[in-house]
Formats: C-alpha cells, structure tokens, sequence
C-alpha cells in the first residue's frame, strides 16, 4: 500500500519537462540560443493538443453555424453550442450569459456600448483605476466623452495597490459601474475583487472585471464573484488569438442594446425594423470565429487536464524563485510589489533603459515585453519610461529563470561598462 | 568623404567583430561619440517618437550642407543613431535623399529597422529624409 500511495504522490508532481514537450515551439532556437519564453502576459505558447483540434476542426468540421440543415453546418453549430458551455461550467455561468468576442477589448468596448447606451446619462460616473489596461481606460473615456459623463479613477500606491480608502470614497449616486482590472498586466497586483464588489453592490453599482490577466492563472467563479461583467481572452490561456469571451449578468443583457448588428443576431428582420435575437446572439453580429470558440473549450479542457491548483502552484514557486533571485541583484528595482501577485515580474536597473535590457535579453534567446505594456499611465505615475517584464507560465522552470538572471547581470556588464 | 564610402568604413568596422556582444559592446560605444543635441533643442518639436525609446535630434545648414547632432535615452538606440549621423551628416541634401541606408543591413541590425521594434531609428531616418527634401526645396 505504501509503495501504491507513494507512486500516486509521484503521478501527481509537476512534471513540467513532460508538458514542456506538449508545447513545439518552446523547443525552437533563437539567436543560436534555447528560447526561454517569458512574455506569457503577453500571450501564451499553444500545446499540440490545441493545434491538433484546430486541424481537426478544419479537417472534420468546417462550416458555418446556426444556418442550413446539413450535416457539418449542424455539427459545427452542436461543438459551437458546446464550447459555449464548456466555458460557461469554467466560469460557473449560465450558458446565455456566455458571450464569444474577439477577445477581452473587444468584450469591454461591447459593454462600453451597450450598457452605456442603456444605463448611462450626462452627469454620470465611471470608475476605472490607475492600473488598467489601455483597453480599460480607452473605451470609458470614449463612452464619457458620447454621453458627457465623467470617469473616476482609484489612485494606486507606490507597492502597486489600489487605495481603498480612496475607492470607497468614489463611490456616490451618479457612479453607474466600476470597471477594473482582476490582475494588473503590468504589475501583477491582484486586486481584491470581492471588496470591491461588495462595495459597490452595497450601492447598487455593477462591476466589470477585466480578467484577461486572471483567468490564466486562477480558478474564476462569477457566481461566486458575483460579479457582473467578467471578460478574458483565449490567446493568454493557450487557445488562439482572436477570441475572447464577455461573461454578463442575465439581468444586464437583456436590458443592452446591440453593439453590432447584421446576421445572427436577428429574430426577424423587415426593411422598416428589424427584432433581434435574446443574449447571448443579441451580442454575435455575424459569422463568429467558429474553429476560435471551440479551440478554447479545448484549450479549457487542458488546462483542466492539468489542474487550476498544479497551475497556481508551479507558477508561485516561479514567482518567488524570481523574485528572490532578481531582488539580489545590485540596482535592480521591482515595479510592483503587492502582497498578492500573478506570475508577473517587472523591473528595472539603476541608470538603464528598459529596452536596452530587452535588446540584449532577446540575443541571449530570451523572450520578455519592454515598454509600457499598454499601461501609460503606471509609468507616468512612477516617473519611468517603461519596465522589463518578465512573465511566466506552468511550462517555464526554474533553470530558465536562472538563465534569466545571468542575462540580466550580462546585460548589466555590457551597459554599465 | 561619399557616404558610400562612409558607409563601407562603418560596415568595415564591424567586420572586425565575430560575436554579437562584441557588435553591441561597439554601437554602445559609438553612441558615446554622437554629436550631442543641445539640451535647448530637447523638445517636442526636436523629439522622434519611437514607442519606447526616445530620440532627439536636430538639424542645420551650412554652407548647402546638413549637420546633425542628436541623443537618445536609451544606448543602444543611440549608437544607432550616432551610426546614422557619422554617415549622414555633412552631406547635401540631394546626396542624403539618395542615400539607401544599406549599411545597416550588412551590419546585420536590419531587425532593428522594422517599424515594430519600436526604437524611433525607423522613424528617425524618415524625419531626415523629410528635412532633406525641405532643405532642398528651399535651397530652390
């Protein structure tokens, strides 16, 4: 019995040099180097079982959905449907809460449009936070400047955490929804959603959470969440680029207006008017990306495979391994130290352009994002011109963060000479 | 000296070089050498905006030729730059139009170029190739 419960402990390690080999291209040279891929923020590398079911779906499936009665039309239309609660049961919605988009702006822009349309007025106000996404800023800014209505932003500390206290006192009367991010994709802050969705529920305001940084990383229960608007995007969860989903409150849908409009989400069109289709069609304007949508079931159903605590798990041990090991190095600052992070490590050196580093990272094979990160105005907020940010995944290991440090301390050698 | 020739000493010079820490180590260098920008001229009007990297420069006439000077805030960017105005600079406007930047092909730096790298080099040869084309309308 010992030996069967010992060889059960064995099964269930983190075997990362066994699911490195699901993955092709982290296989690949750069510059005559192993690549050491950490710009997982960015978006993640996809596993053979992703790109087997993309040809699959091409080879066996290809048609398009919700039309015509023949065979492949309604067999692509039943994995459609399936997909949609695949990723629903991820998520713990209902099926019609579940919308495809193209990826999380788009999902943010929809609700920019369709809630604001409906729900907002002259006068009213929006409350972002100073550590969004370009995607979570631009589109409420817009949305204010259509309805003359006014955006509210929750300033943020120097460690890279929302001001509660501030937050609180943003909330009034005229504030029609808050919409922040579940992680921060710059700094790796995970904000504490439930308190901020209590907040405002306490007030009868909705929350959008932009989770594009999140659901890669952690189990996302909405109904327990209880939040109203949950959007993320397939690419940074090992499905492809161009599809993402809007989760929505029932309640919200069905009050929106559509955000585009032409086939699919109709109920029956006439030359003078035309009635439309019950969320979640109402908000699928036009031929979807159908090998998309069911990809990311797939891609759903390995990180499933796999399991959300090994994920969780593999990817702390990653974090704090690189954080400990970056930290010692002399001159080097971490942006964004938050007491809860995502697997998210950006920094900079004393004296050193960030994209001097990335240049000279890149020729020693490692992948890592230099710039803003879509995140102006953190940098603004921080005085600098933009971070070196490393950020990883399950399938990265502890030797490619050590190949990171010695990179790091060569770029420091050859710019600091 | 033709800026062909100007050309052909740089990538000379880079010949010299058999691993890419060695190339880099001397376009770091080479930025120690450009021409500083005036910090006067430190401005919007002057500045090259590239996405992540800063780059200033500034340009005059003298004599029917183009001086420049400029700076960057990041060191790799702005050896590229200095490498851009060693070869540029003291040239006629018509010699600088027809000028095909090959050089930083055959250094091997063409991934630098690429509008999606972002450093402002891309941007900045374009900004030079519109002021020679204004000098000489001027000159006109």
């Amino acid at each position: 019995m010992d030996t069967m419960v010992k060889n059960k402990a064995i099964s269930k390690e983190f075997d990362v040099e066994s699911i490195r080999k699901e993955f092709p291209i982290l296989s690949v040279k750069v510059h005559g180097r192993p690549l050491v891929y950490f710009d997982n923020a960015a978006s993640s590398q996809k596993p053979l079982f992703v790109i087997k079911a993309i040809e699959k779906y091409y080879e066996t499936v290809n048609s398009n959905v919700h039309r015509g009665v023949h065979h492949l039309s309604s067999l692509a239309t039943d994995q459609f449907e399936a997909a949609r609660k695949t990723i629903a049961t991820h998520i713990n919605a209902n099926i019609d809460e579940v919308i495809f988009t193209r990826g999380t702006t788009e999902a943010i822009n929809l609700v920019a449009y369709s809630f604001g349309e409906v729900f907002v007025k002259e006068g009213d106000e929006i409350i972002i936070s100073h550590m969004e996404h370009h995607s979570n800023i631009v589109p409420w800014q817009i949305l204010c400047q259509r309805k003359k209505a006014v955006l509210k932003v929750i300033p943020i500390t120097e460690s890279g955490e929302l001001r509660m206290d501030e937050y609180k006192k943003l909330l009034s009367s005229k504030t029609k929804l808050v919409a922040v991010a579940h992680v921060s994709n710059s700094l790796g802050t995970i904000n504490p959603v439930e308190e901020i969705i209590a907040l405002a529920h306490a007030k009868n305001i909705p929350v959008l959470l932009d989770g594009a940084q999140a659901v890669p990383h952690m189990k996302i229960d909405v109904k327990k969440l209880d939040v109203d608007f949950y959007c993320f995007s397939g690419h940074k969860i090992y499905a492809p680029t161009g599809i993402g989903i809007l989760f929505g409150k029932e309640k919200w849908l069905k009050q929106m207006v559509p955000f585009q409009s032409g086939g699919e989400m109709i109920k029956e069109v006439k030359l003078e008017a035309s009635t439309y289709q019950d969320p979640p069609l109402r908000f699928e304007a036009g031929t979807p990306h159908i090998e998309g949508s069911i990809v990311l079931a797939t891609a759903i159903d390995y990180m499933n495979n796999i399991g959300l605590d090994a994920i969780a798990k593999q990817e702390q041990k990653l974090l704090d391994y690189a954080t400990e090991k970056l930290s010692a190095i002399n001159g080097l600052k971490i942006v964004g130290q938050a007491k809860h992070k995502a697997p998210v490590v950006a920094f900079n050196i004393e004296g050193l352009h960030p994209y001097d580093v990335g240049v000279i990272l890149d020729q020693l094979g490692i992948a890592v994002r230099t710039g803003h990160h879509c995140t102006q105005p953190i940098m603004d907020l921080y005085g600098i011109p933009g971070t070196v940010r490393a950020s990883f995944s399950f399938y990265n290991t502890i030797e490619e963060i050590d190949v990171l440090v010695a990179g790091v301390k060569k770029a420091i050698d050859m710019l600091k000479k | 000296m033709r800026i062909e020739e100007a050309e052909a000493e740089l990538v000379g010079e880079f010949e010299l070089f058999d691993d890419w820490m060695a190339r880099y180590e001397y376009i770091i260098d080479l930025g120690k050498d450009v021409p500083l920008i005036d910090e006067k001229f430190k401005d919007e009007a002057h500045t090259i905006k590239g996405c992540q990297s800063k780059v200033w420069l500034h340009s005059e006439v003298r004599d029917g030729y183009i001086y420049y000077t400029a700076d960057s805030d990041a060191m790799i960017t702005k050896g590229l730059v200095a490498m851009v105005v060693r070869v540029l600079s003291g040239h006629t406007p018509e010699e600088i139009l027809s000028a095909d930047m090959n050089f930083i092909n055959k250094i091997g730096l063409h991934e630098h170029l690429s509008p999606t790298r972002s450093n402002g080099l891309m941007a900045m040869i374009k900004q030079i190739k519109l002021d020679a084309l204004a000098y000489r309308e001027i000159a006109k």
